[in-house]
């Protein structure tokens, strides 16, 4: 059964001559799995995270023949409603958790912020399901960062407590754009284990953006790979070395890698007929 | 010898109860016409040593030669054309209201340089940027356009080491091979000594002979890029480092969550 199914969708953007598509036509599907989703800037792999929770602002415009959230159109509801679905159905997690925390709040009240805004739950209950949550992303002393600003927290910790206020709702489905980014690398290493950890635990389908070839490889189930604006690709995580598309593979052979050396890197040569050709299907039919 | 050598450098950030020490007794030296690489997380103090050799950390002590000048308090002008520094991110480091030609004939000129319409089209075609790059500005550029901009300010006076402050971690894969290429190709052309810093493992291996492992403040290990990419590293820490660099493993949440 899948969770979310999106169909031909579009995100545009109006400019001063013309009109700009940074998404075209797309059209997946996420079961309980972790999907990933790869590109270089501009790719249009960010816009699509955005546009399925409708976080494009106007004058951007978002259209698609539906995008089905268990079944319910999420492009047919009013705004009020969609609200419901933010949070507590699907949530995201941004890059930089410099920019996405409250920098005048302490880490508890927003976290229990995020709770209760979803749930009916006594003051004493949302305090302890925080610490709880604190706890479930492995910080080591949540008495102490329950009470704590964002900044005096490093990025790795304000990483995981971004996590901790998405995951708190209980959704179904975790979005997670460029999600350890601006973390060092062993640090990286430490928030993916949760994201995994949780996702597994709870049975939720994770969307995870990333420009991170390798990262995605070994973290993700099933890959779609974007070019300017389109699915270009579609493979099974594992087999991701196997792919056939010439933008994949030269993505691939650009990086410098530690196992093999090479005295110069490959170019990628790009395409324009890459640009044209049409949408690749990520749906899966459910069941598979 | 006009590599770099540095012993028992320390460097440090205000004083008193505030004092940071933000590189401790670090002994390192590079040959002429190596290329040299610092690998760490953030704030291991690896961009800082970068920083105290160009002279924008007045506050540290040791001793520091650089192309076959003992370094003191103050640098002097031969010192900085034979050594340029090329930053992280090419969003921030070029004007915004400066046009290329502009940027490249003011230190062309600071230089003491006559002839600077003849060098600028020079250095833009040798960092691969045609004569239609000349009059653009910074936000007509893509990323790695004005990357190779900022690289041919560093190349204009001419230099013999170039320090390499993570020349490609803002830039898409794709074109960081290019700006590699690139950098691999001046250092062949120019023999020009590199000492680079990049927090990724992958690309130190690729460009670099020697590489020192920072941790801390501290040169935890120094290794050879075979030695790296046999994955025979001394210490722990080094090894850690390389696996995270290798990719995500399922069961290490069970490490992550003790």
């Amino acid at each position: 059964m899948n969770i979310l199914d999106v169909e031909n969708l579009w995100v545009r953007f109006p400019t001063r001559s013309d009109v700009f598509d940074a998404v075209r036509g797309i059209s997946f599907s996420l079961g309980k799995e972790r999907l990933g989703i790869v590109g270089e800037s501009g790719s249009g792999k960010s816009m699509t995270g955005r546009a399925i929770l409708r976080l494009i602002r106007k004058p951007g415009m978002v259209t698609a023949d539906h995008i089905l959230l268990d079944g319910q159109d999420i492009m047919a509801i009013p705004e009020r409603k969609m609200r419901d679905v933010r949070g507590q159905r699907i949530s995201m997690v941004m890059q930089d958790p410099k920019f996405s925390l409250n920098p005048v709040m302490t880490v508890g009240d927003q976290i229990m912020e995020a709770y209760s805004l979803h749930a009916n739950a006594t003051k004493a209950e949302t305090k302890r399901k925080a610490m709880e949550m604190l706890d479930a992303v492995s910080i080591r002393d949540p008495e102490r960062v329950f009470r704590a600003y964002p900044h005096e927290m490093s990025g790795g910790m304000g990483q995981r407590i971004m996590i901790a206020m998405m995951l708190i709702p209980d959704p179904e489905i975790l979005i997670a754009d460029e999600p350890t980014s601006a973390l060092d690398v062993s640090v990286q290493t430490q928030v993916l284990g949760i994201i995994d950890r949780l996702v597994q635990e709870r049975g939720m389908g994770l969307i995870f953006i990333s420009h991170d070839l390798n990262l995605v490889t070994s973290f993700c189930d099933r890959v779609l790979i974007m070019y300017a604006g389109r699915i270009v690709e579609v493979c099974q995580a594992d087999k991701l070395h196997e792919a056939q598309h010439p933008y994949t593979r030269g993505l691939l052979n650009s990086l410098p890698r530690l196992d093999e050396p090479s005295k110069r890197l490959e170019v990628l040569k790009r395409d324009p007929a890459w640009r044209e050709a049409a949408s690749v299907s990520g749906s899966v039919s459910a069941p598979a | 010898m006009s590599g770099i050598a540095i012993k028992n450098l320390n460097v440090w950030f205000s004083e008193g109860r505030d004092r940071v020490d933000a590189v401790k007794n670090a002994t390192l030296a590079v040959q002429q016409g190596s290329s040299f690489g610092l690998v760490g997380e953030s704030g291991s103090g690896k961009s800082t040593i970068l920083r105290a050799l160009t002279g924008l950390v007045p506050t540290w002590d040791g001793h520091m030669e650089a192309a076959g000048e003992t370094l003191g308090k103050k640098r002097s002008a031969s010192f900085h054309k034979k050594v340029q520094m090329v930053f992280q991110d090419p969003y921030a480091s070029l004007h915004p209201r400066h046009s290329v030609d502009q940027v490249l004939s003011e230190t062309l000129g600071l230089h003491g340089y006559k002839d600077i319409e003849a060098r600028v089209s020079k250095l833009l075609n040798d960092v691969g940027l045609g004569p239609s790059f000349r009059f653009r500005y910074p936000h007509q550029l893509s990323g790695g356009q004005r990357q190779r901009v900022a690289i041919a300010r560093a190349l204009a006076p001419e230099p013999v080491l170039l320090l390499l402050d993570e020349p490609t971690s803002a830039l898409d894969v794709s074109v960081q091979a290019e700006i590699l290429n690139l950098l691999t190709d001046l250092r062949t052309e120019r023999n020009l000594t590199y000492l680079m810093v990049s927090h990724d493992l992958a690309v130190v291996s690729h460009m670099c002979e020697r590489i020192a492992v920072m941790q801390n403040g501290e040169v935890v290990e120094l290794m050879t890029v075979q030695d790296m990419r046999a994955a025979k590293p001394k210490q722990s820490y080094t090894r850690h480092l390389l696996e995270s660099a290798l990719g995500y493993k399922r069961q290490e949440f069970r490490e992550a969550g003790d």
